[in-house]
């Protein structure tokens, strides 16, 4: 089967039964007019008008919380000047032809979709100005569109976009079609409320956990509790024994056991006699990797910035001070435990899954299977979080491998919480080594940071992987003298891509430091960063912003204050937190936050995502740490991994500061300045520097 | 073993191994996957359903303590999407990822219950066994408040 008919059959399933008089494309003209072949944008990849004025989008990218299903909408019918009251959504096929590579990551989704998803709203509204134009045997250029409908303001007639979609259809994809003024957006930039609440309200709204087939039977592995360690042999006859386990096979990451139900196959598990050979990190702990970092930080490493002598100015700073900083490994513990749905036939395999990496998906599953990826169809399903975990595509692969032993028969394989926090991919725990200098008026003469941290995203041996030093060597400070290198250190523990990604520890570490800095020489932290910030008007702004916001200087009674910057995703974010101390005892009051990311789509979904960046920092940063003990992960699920409850929630206030740039990224923006702001703020409450995280009661005592 | 209960307002049996928590009944058996599972522990309250109009865990909650009694999950919290909660939840737009939100809604559904105008004091009580990885908590806390005055203004 061709990539085309895949296409094509795609279009069909989508178009059939509700909707009629789609913009359905022939396939040999979407070869021609695909995305790439002529440089249009074809709007029939996202955007079907039904007879009945029905508006469904297709959503190419997952939603996972971030709001993708609603801000992308918005950008289609902007441009479209469709009902939004009548949108609809369902999420895209994966089609490379059509759609590029798919996946949700680095806050990407709408800096990648501003352009071509208005362009593809704006051909389409020109579509059926075409259509309305040859119907009444007018000029297209003296007719304009308004909330649905084509009007002919010459005769006051109208015709609905549904009763123009099938003759729209038959125009060719026109190029070049001019954009809106934003000064005129309607949709974009207002707080529209999000598209699929009610289905998350009712229950209807289904997760990858959700999906259900006939005849589907429900899959637990069992796993080497060590990193890297592979099943020596096992005895299935107490596990077949349990009642409704129905089969017991190995697969590469281990033995599944298969039930009746989710239960019935944890029971089987439980029952069954597994050996495994767990290999060399069976012998590697927290105590260790903590050491080797610490060794490693004293190596040369690999440059990843150099400006000025660092070395040399330190030597005749008027004050030097260093300190090391570290942060722990981190589950990504999204509330939906990792899962997937899968059957594989001999010339097919179908997946149902909640995950980031929709085209990776489906091209893993291909490899498992010997199938064409046009072969395999991946279904995207709402994502209970994903916060860089779904990015893996382990989960999916187990799914289909135990499928693949099972020909016809849809498996949904489940992690329970304990699997998914114990093979998590973790957030790379880190080490920094700091030195810095300041001038005899207390200015920063120098700076240099020796880090030392695993790397899931490295190149070759002696380059530098950027996920390991970004938010040190991306410091927008004008510091005279920099110098930051990096020592990869693997332990053996899996990590990957974890909200805000290196930033996330590296922020904390380089904007406590920087606090140290002022501190050191006698300046006010917000004081200090205007001054170096004098090359950064962005991220200058958003500090004033939230110096101004947050009454810098002046606090309640009691509580005191601590500021952090970032510079990530293509925003700018600023944030003072407001917390008190009492008797060894953290309140965090409040947090206020600034953030520039450019043109804004939905400030509503804007200050849901910062807010909920602070929840996932404070998480990090006051409860839980992933800690190793013979390579295997000690904690287990949200009795020793705690996370952030509502009575521990503070105020946060959000402040937009809108530019005209293009959009920045939002899901990760307000992560990173969160720790340091807190540890910033607990410096000033106790003049305790508190230098590793997760913090803890024990720290302030 | 057969057992029979009502659930969202109908007589309900299931033959099913006792011991069974009522999450995986009501999920795999029944095919209600609005109740959610986050834990299995009752450390998370993604599971939350009524069991003769109190809020419990359903994955701790054997289907065998379940017989002759009722049960709601957020299927059943109302025919329409009508309850006081789930219009509040609409109107302050609680949700992001939305998968901790049954177990949310009938949590809160529970408290409003017992308690018509509760307190911020109440709602920490009443809701810190629900964790949002998403961080809607303040979105929760409004919505509640919401929820309270829309149902003393039905009453009204
Ligand atoms: S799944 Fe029942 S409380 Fe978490
Ligand atoms: S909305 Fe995602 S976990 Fe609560």
């Amino acid at each position: 089967m061709s990539e085309m008919m895949a296409n094509r059959r795609d279009f069909l399933r989508v178009g059939s039964g509700l909707l009629v008089g789609l913009f359905i494309p022939e396939s040999s003209r979407l070869a021609a007019q695909g995305r790439g072949g002529n440089g249009a944008v074809n709007p029939n990849a996202y955007i079907h008008i039904g007879a009945d004025d029905s508006v469904t989008f297709l959503i190419t990218k997952a939603e996972m919380g971030q709001g993708t299903v609603t801000s992308l909408s918005q950008l289609l019918a902007e441009e479209l000047d469709c009902d939004w009251t009548k949108v609809k959504t369902e999420f895209a096929p994966v089609n490379p032809a059509l759609y590029g590579n798919q996946g949700v990551y680095g806050s990407a989704s709408i800096r990648t979709t501003w352009a071509p998803l208005r362009q593809a709203g704006a051909a389409a509204r020109a579509m059926l100005l075409d259509a309305a134009a040859q119907k009444w045997g007018v000029e297209k250029a003296g007719l304009r569109t308004e909330n649905g409908f084509v009007v002919n303001p010459a005769s006051n007639a109208r015709l609905s976009y549904g009763s123009l979609a099938e003759g729209a259809a038959k125009f060719p994809i026109p190029t070049g079609v001019p954009l809106k003024d934003p000064k005129q957006f309607r949709i974009i930039g207002k707080s529209v409320k999000r598209l699929d609440t009610r289905d998350k309200v009712n229950g209807k709204a289904q997760f990858g956990l959700d999906a259900r087939l006939p005849g589907m039977v429900y899959a637990v592995v069992a796993r080497c509790p060590v990193f890297g360690g592979t099943v020596a042999g096992f005895d299935a006859t107490k596990a077949k024994a349990v009642p409704g386990v129905k089969n017991v096979v190995q697969i590469p990451q281990g033995v599944a056991v298969i039930g009746e139900n989710t239960w019935a196959a944890m029971q089987g598990r439980k029952a069954l006699e597994v050996r495994f050979d767990e290999g060399p990190v069976a012998s590697v702990n927290s105590e260790g990797i903590r050491k080797m970092f610490a060794e490693y930080a004293t190596q040369p490493g690999a440059v990843a910035k150099k400006t000025g002598d660092a070395e040399a100015a330190l030597a005749t700073a008027a004050k030097k001070l260093e300190a090391v900083y570290e942060a722990p490994y981190q589950s990504h513990s999204p509330m939906e435990p990792m899962n997937c749905t899968a059957v594989v036939y001999p010339d097919r395999c179908e997946i149902w899954a909640s995950t980031q990496m929709q085209s990776g998906g489906r091209s893993t599953a291909a490899q498992i299977t010997g199938l064409k990826p046009d072969q395999v169809k991946l279904n995207t399903l709402y994502l209970g979080g994903g916060f860089g975990r779904r990015s893996g595509t382990d989960f999916l692969s187990e799914a289909v491998e135990v499928a693949k032993a099972m020909p016809g028969t849809p498996v949904k394989l489940t992690w329970s919480r304990e699997d998914d926090m114990q093979h998590d991919l973790y957030r790379p725990a880190s080490y920094v080594k700091f030195a810095g200098g300041v001038d005899a008026e207390g200015w920063p003469v120098a700076l240099t940071a020796k880090v030392a941290c695993p790397s899931f995203f490295g190149g070759r041996p002696g380059t530098v992987d950027s996920t390991a030093v970004e938010g040190i060597h991306t410091l927008e400070y004008s510091i005279p003298n920099i110098y930051v290198d990096w020592r990869r250190a693997d332990p053996g523990i899996p990590t990957t891509f974890w909200r805000a990604v290196g930033y996330t520890q590296n922020t904390f570490f380089a904007e406590a430091f920087v606090d140290e800095l002022a501190h050191a020489g006698g300046k006010d932290p917000v004081e200090l960063r205007r001054k170096l910030l004098r090359n950064s008007p962005r991220l200058r702004a958003v500090l004033d912003k939230a110096a101004e916001a947050s009454n810098w200087g002046k606090p309640a009674a009691g509580r005191h204050q601590g500021v952090a910057v970032v510079n990530n995703v293509g925003s700018f974010t600023a944030m003072v937190a407001e917390v008190s101390v009492t008797a060894g005892k953290l309140k965090v009051h409040r947090v206020v936050c600034a953030v520039d990311c450019g043109h804004i789509v939905n400030p509503g979904i804007i200050r849901q995502q910062i807010e909920s960046g602070i929840v996932y920092g404070l998480s990090a940063s006051l409860k839980g740490a992933i800690t190793i003990d013979r390579g295997r992960v000690q904690q287990g699920n949200f009795n020793s991994y705690d996370v952030l409850r509502i009575d521990e929630m503070p105020r946060v206030d959000v402040h937009i500061v809108e530019t005209d740039n293009n959009p920045g990224g939002i899901g990760e923006a307000s992560v990173p300045p969160l720790a340091p702001a807190i540890a910033n703020a607990i410096f000033a409450a106790t003049g305790k520097r508190l230098r590793s995280l997760p913090i803890r009661p024990a720290d302030l005592a | 073993m057969a057992i029979t209960f009502t659930l969202n307002g109908g007589r309900q049996t299931v033959d099913v191994n006792p011991q069974t928590p009522l999450l995986w009944v009501l999920r795999d058996t029944l095919g209600l996957t609005g109740t959610k599972f986050g834990c299995g522990m009752a450390l998370c309250g993604a599971c939350t359903v009524h069991l003769n109009g109190s809020a419990v865990r359903a994955c701790i909650t054997p289907i065998s303590s379940v017989a002759g009694k009722t049960v709601t999950s957020i299927e059943g919290l109302s025919a329409d999407t009508t309850h006081p909660v789930q219009q509040a939840w609409m109107e302050e737009d609680v949700p992001q990822c939305g998968y901790c939100q049954s177990g949310q809604l009938m949590a809160a559904a529970s408290l409003l219950a017992k308690t018509s105008r509760p307190t911020d004091a109440d709602i920490d009580e009443a809701m810190r066994g629900n964790i949002c990885r998403c961080g809607t908590y303040t979105q929760i806390r409004s919505a509640i408040h919401r929820a309270a005055a829309i149902k003393a203004g039905a009453k009204a």
